[in-house]
């Protein structure tokens, strides 16, 4: 019964994690180019109205899940024109981007409303799947949980250990600096913006057909500003980022067992996770790596190679 | 021949002003073949839209209702900004002040006095910067960015407005439900006009953001902000304390965004409610670039988000728009708006590939 | 077609401003006789839930009365400023009925209603009146009991999930009724209660429904919008009830009936009353009886007895041969409410803010 109890709410804790995890490790590596795009929230919408509408068009979810990445790329795609090539202000045009994306995915969707979706099939690895309790938690996900979990394992081997990475965090640093030593600032921060995008449009999809198999308007509620503020929380690192959705995630859920307990208002228990988040930075920040975790310096500011 | 794209030296007046006109006319374009593919009639639903909202006096009014808040807020948002000091819970400050705003109304319901509208505006900013200090004090004692602090905050403010509205502040008669009494006239801002919901609000908002404008524009502190945001090593080599700046800026802008949620609930809500704001607080920092941080430009930009809201109301009542059709609408409006920014930065020449040398 | 808003109505409200504004002039050509009417909701029509089945009711009076009425609806329209513009503007466009649907819109529809005398005005599930504004609400609890009545006997825990959205009456009630309803058959039937803090957002409330489960609840009802909860039940095994919608399409195992909300009766009938020009600012508060309540289809998995009882405390609360909160009755602290054969006035229910015994909260 215990064992069925810490299988069950690791589920619920993976589930609430993973679109978190998928877009904030995307923004994390938009953000180490040194670009700010705060239309998490509408990309994230794109996709998971993208993935869900041609999942149930095609009835293959890999091609719905395909889709969902397109979608978010398309819609980062839209940002980076307007602030890479036309230099447009980024904080603006990805708050626009929010607003676009929202009213775009609820047109789109709006003949999908109330159509039932078979969710995406969980792994079973006989033998590794049956082993008690760390079987199914670990081994019997679905394949998008996997998906983000690479991803951040990809993520943080691309930026740290790759010839690539080492350009990325260099453009993000001092655009500059990148550009006197002919490394190809534009080109560097259009795939990251489009992969950004992406990632956004995959964290929808698993709302969309893993989380709560459905499509619904606004579905996302909110999540794509949670992976803004965890991107800051995970000081741009990917492990520290995971770190943070699981942390996130993790709140989000025992709250909701703790509630009732104290003859607390339930409010209180909802602050859970916003609160825990704050005193977790406050107390990584107090401690003795203080000061190591800046942004990238040239995070959000405008770029144009001088000839 | 090919474009060459060239930095202007000094952006005329004319091209600043005549950008945001061919924006506003790309949105049109782009706007008709979307109402067109959703079988509206592209005219009347662009009229109704665009030109609609400003056509009466009661239209204005209601710009005004719509356009305050949001130039409160961003006049605030604009100098932490200059400062990169990126304050984007303003919406959780709002609500804040509101609460305090509210609690004065609620405590001093039985009485009257001409006292009790200062006192609450007192409160509204108090309410406002407090919720402001946290990120502040986190920020300048602990190095925790206040991006993250502030916006979690935003959520924990509303769940703290529902702790109040469901709990203790309840309306003792009405029936239970989530609000609070309907405030007095004195807890209630005059109305400028009667028959419409333009309150005093709007007259201090336009005063906060010429005020923003002296601030910047003649005085030591707004002198440092902007040092401390483009140069902050020179800031450091100045002696310009960046910690100061921090607080300066996020204190401002909480209380001014304390302020305007003492507007709302003092205006046209006239009581707490769990829903204050339809997201004032976030789309408030639109307008703050939109209106490239200058106080004038947030007016202006404040005003052009009002009317693509009022519009898209009118719209729908008039024209059977769809809801989500409205945010399409509004966000091309903004790509549109923020694209054409280049124009007035950057000339666009067609050149001769050779003569390109210099 | 004209356009509403002319530099003559301007001054014409400018002069007019000390008074009430003359905005009312309906400036729509109309189609010979039809009578505008406008719906106003704070949620989106795909919702699913609550506002899809104001809709629904939208789209009947639609189909009944065909050219007969001109309908508008705007959605989306949040509680605060801003709604008292869109129902001005309504008003202000000419329509003639403007159904209002959410609580959160009383004081603004109160307010446009003063200053358009002519104009009907329908309040859903507040308390204030006007000389031309009407209110209207259901007896959901009546729908509720039911469930709770089937929520007793297929329960094997003895224990319910309620997914809950915010504590208001209206959800009290609710979560009072079933409770009761299902303590008839088992009198240590507990609700545990989970408050998602929100009408709609699918992913808490399927986090909300999945600890309910874990907490050793065997059957889940809710008062949140979406079909979250309800996957959630199919995907591990438990019975569910629906929200406002027959929602057996999301989870056909699981969903064993839901509480459906069936305005299209009521709005068909205004709308005729204001055809017939007997229209009256009434205080509505129908259920079972007048059709404005109803039951999804029963799942086939229910077994015969449940399905008959469910039927009969459906036809006896419809009879009024029960009332879904007659005493006794006793509140979490065991004092009690009610005494035996003591019924709940509609007063008490309406401004309900206290558990039954068994609810934990």
């Amino acid at each position: 019964m215990i064992a069925l109890s810490i299988v069950n709410i690791s589920a619920a804790v993976i589930s609430a994690s993973t679109p978190l995890l998928f877009a904030a490790t995307g923004e994390l590596v938009v953000e180490r180019a040194g670009v700010l795009n705060l239309g998490v929230e509408g990309m994230m919408l794109m996709g998971a109205v993208t993935g869900f509408a041609v999942t149930v068009s095609t009835g293959s979810p890999i091609l719905g899940i395909l889709a969902a990445a397109t979608a978010g790329a398309a819609l980062a795609l839209a940002f980076a024109l307007l602030t890479l090539t036309l230099m447009a202000n980024q904080v603006a045009t990805g708050l626009a981007l929010t607003i676009f994306g929202i009213g775009l995915s609820a047109l789109l969707g709006s003949g999908f409303v109330g159509q039932p979706v078979p969710a995406l099939p969980k792994l079973h690895l006989s033998g590794l799947s049956d082993l008690p309790v760390l079987g199914p938690i670990l081994f019997g996900q679905d394949a998008l949980v996997y998906l983000s979990v690479c991803l951040t394992a990809a993520t943080a081997w691309f930026l740290k250990r790759t010839h690539a990475g080492m350009t990325l965090r260099a453009i993000g640093e001092s655009a500059e600096s990148a550009h006197s030593l002919g490394l190809p600032v534009i080109r560097t921060r259009y795939l990251a913006t489009l992969f950004g995008g992406a990632a956004a449009g995959l964290g929808g999809a698993f709302l969309s057909l893993s989380y709560t198999p459905m499509w619904m308007e606004g579905m996302t509620s909110g999540r794509g500003w949670i992976a803004l503020a965890l991107v800051v929380f995970g000081s741009w690192r990917p492990w520290r980022v995971l770190a943070g959705a699981y942390l996130f995630g993790g709140v989000t859920i025992l709250q909701l067992h703790a509630q009732g307990a104290f003859h607390l208002p339930a409010q209180v228990f909802s602050m859970l996770p916003y609160l825990a988040t704050i005193a977790v930075l406050t107390i990584i920040s107090a401690g003795p790596w203080r000061g190591r975790f800046n942004a990238p310096a040239d995070l959000g500011k405008p770029f144009r190679p001088s000839v | 021949m090919w474009f060459k794209v060239e930095p202007r030296q000094e952006a005329s007046q004319a091209v600043i002003y005549a950008t945001p006109v061919l924006a506003v006319a790309l949105t049109v374009a782009s706007g008709y073949f979307l109402f067109l593919f959703l079988g509206l009639a592209p005219a009347k639903t662009l009229y109704h839209f665009l030109i609609s909202p400003t056509l009466t006096f009661y239209g204005w009014s209601e710009l005004c209702v719509k356009a305050g808040p949001l130039v409160l807020i961003a006049s605030g948002l604009a100098i932490g900004f200059r400062a990169n000091v990126w304050n984007i819970g303003a919406e959780g400050q709002l609500t804040l002040g509101a609460v305090g705003a509210g609690g004065i109304a609620l405590a001093f319901w039985n009485e009257t006095g001409l006292w009790i509208l200062p006192l609450m505006c007192l409160a509204g900013i108090v309410g406002g910067m407090l919720y402001a200090a946290i990120p502040a004090f986190l920020k300048t004692r602990y190095e925790v960015s206040e991006i993250l602090t502030s916006l979690m905050l935003t959520y924990v403010a509303t769940l703290i407005l529902g702790i109040l509205v469901y709990g203790p502040w309840r309306d003792p008669l009405g029936f239970n439900f989530p609000q609070t009494r309907m405030f007095t006239d004195s807890a209630l801002a005059p109305l400028i006009l009667e028959g419409t919901r333009m309150h005093i609000g709007i007259v201090v908002t336009l005063a906060v953001a010429v005020g923003a404008w002296v601030v910047m524009a003649r005085t030591v502190i707004g002198f440092q902000i902007k040092v401390v945001g483009l140069a902050p090593a020179a800031a450091r080599f100045a002696g310009f304390s960046r910690n100061r700046t921090v607080w300066f800026s996020l204190l401002l802008s909480g209380g001014l965004a304390g302020l305007a949620g003492t507007f709302e609930v003092a205006g046209p809500i006239g009581q707490l409610v769990p829903h204050l704001t339809p997201g004032y607080g976030f789309t408030a920092i639109i307008v703050a670039f939109l209106g490239r941080l200058h106080p004038l430009g947030i007016i202006a930009s404040g005003f052009l988000m009002a009317i693509s809201y009022n519009g898209g109301e009118i719209a729908q009542v008039e024209d059977r728009l769809p809801q989500a059709a409205t945010g399409v609408f509004q966000g091309m409006l903004l790509f549109y708006l923020l694209a054409c920014d280049f124009l007035s930065r950057y000339r666009i020449r067609m050149a001769q590939r050779e003569a390109t040398s210099s | 077609m004209t356009f509403t808003v002319t530099r003559r109505t301007f001054l014409a409200s400018s002069a007019a401003a000390a008074g009430t504004l003359a905005l009312g002039r309906p400036g729509r050509a109309l189609a010979a006789d039809a009578l505008p009417i406008a719906f106003v909701y704070t949620g989106p029509i795909g919702d699913m839930g609550y506002t899809y089945a104001h809709d629904v009711g939208r789209k009947a009076v639609e189909a009944h009365y065909g050219d007969k009425v001109k309908v508008t609806f705007v959605e989306n329209v949040p509680e605060g400023p801003d709604c008292e513009r869109v129902i001005r503007q309504l008003a202000t466009s000419g329509n003639q009925l403007i159904f209002a649907t959410s609580f959160g819109f009383m004081e603004s529809t109160l307010k446009v209603a003063g200053q358009f005398p002519k104009i009907k005005f329908e309040h859903a599930t507040g308390f204030k009146r006007a000389p031309n504004l009407a209110i209207y609400n259901a007896r959901f609890y009546e729908g509720r009991a039911v469930l709770g009545d089937i929520a007793g006997q297929m329960s094997k825990a003895g224990v319910a999930g309620y997914v809950a959205s915010f504590p208001i009456p209206e959800v009290v009630m609710g979560i009072n009724a079933f409770t009761l309803a299902a303590q008839k058959h088992n009198p240590n039937f507990k609700t545990k209660v989970i408050w998602a803090n929100t009408w709609y957002d699918p992913g808490k409330e399927s986090d909300a429904a999945k600890a309910l489960i874990d907490k050793g609840c065997d059957i889940i009802a809710q008062h949140t919008d979406s079909a979250a909860p309800l996957q959630v039940a199919e995907s591990r095994g438990v019975y569910a009830f629906g929200q406002a919608t027959d929602m057996t399409s999301y989870a056909p195992k699981a969903h064993l009936t839901a509480v459906v909300d069936l305005w299209a009766n009521y709005y068909i009938d205004r709308v005729k009353k204001v055809m017939e020009g007997t229209w009256t600012n009434s205080d509505i508060w129908w259920g079972f009886k007048e059709g404005l309540v109803g039951l999804a289809p029963f799942n086939p998995a229910m077994p015969a007895p449940v399905k008959a009882s469910a039927e009969k405390l459906k036809a006896d609360i419809t009879s009024g041969a029960v009332h879904p909160f007659t005493g006794p009755i006793k509140n979490q602290k065991g004092e009690v409410v009610y005494a035996a054969g003591q019924k709940a006035s509609d007063e008490d229910m309406l401004k309900m803010n206290w558990y039954v015994a068994g609810v934990e909260s």
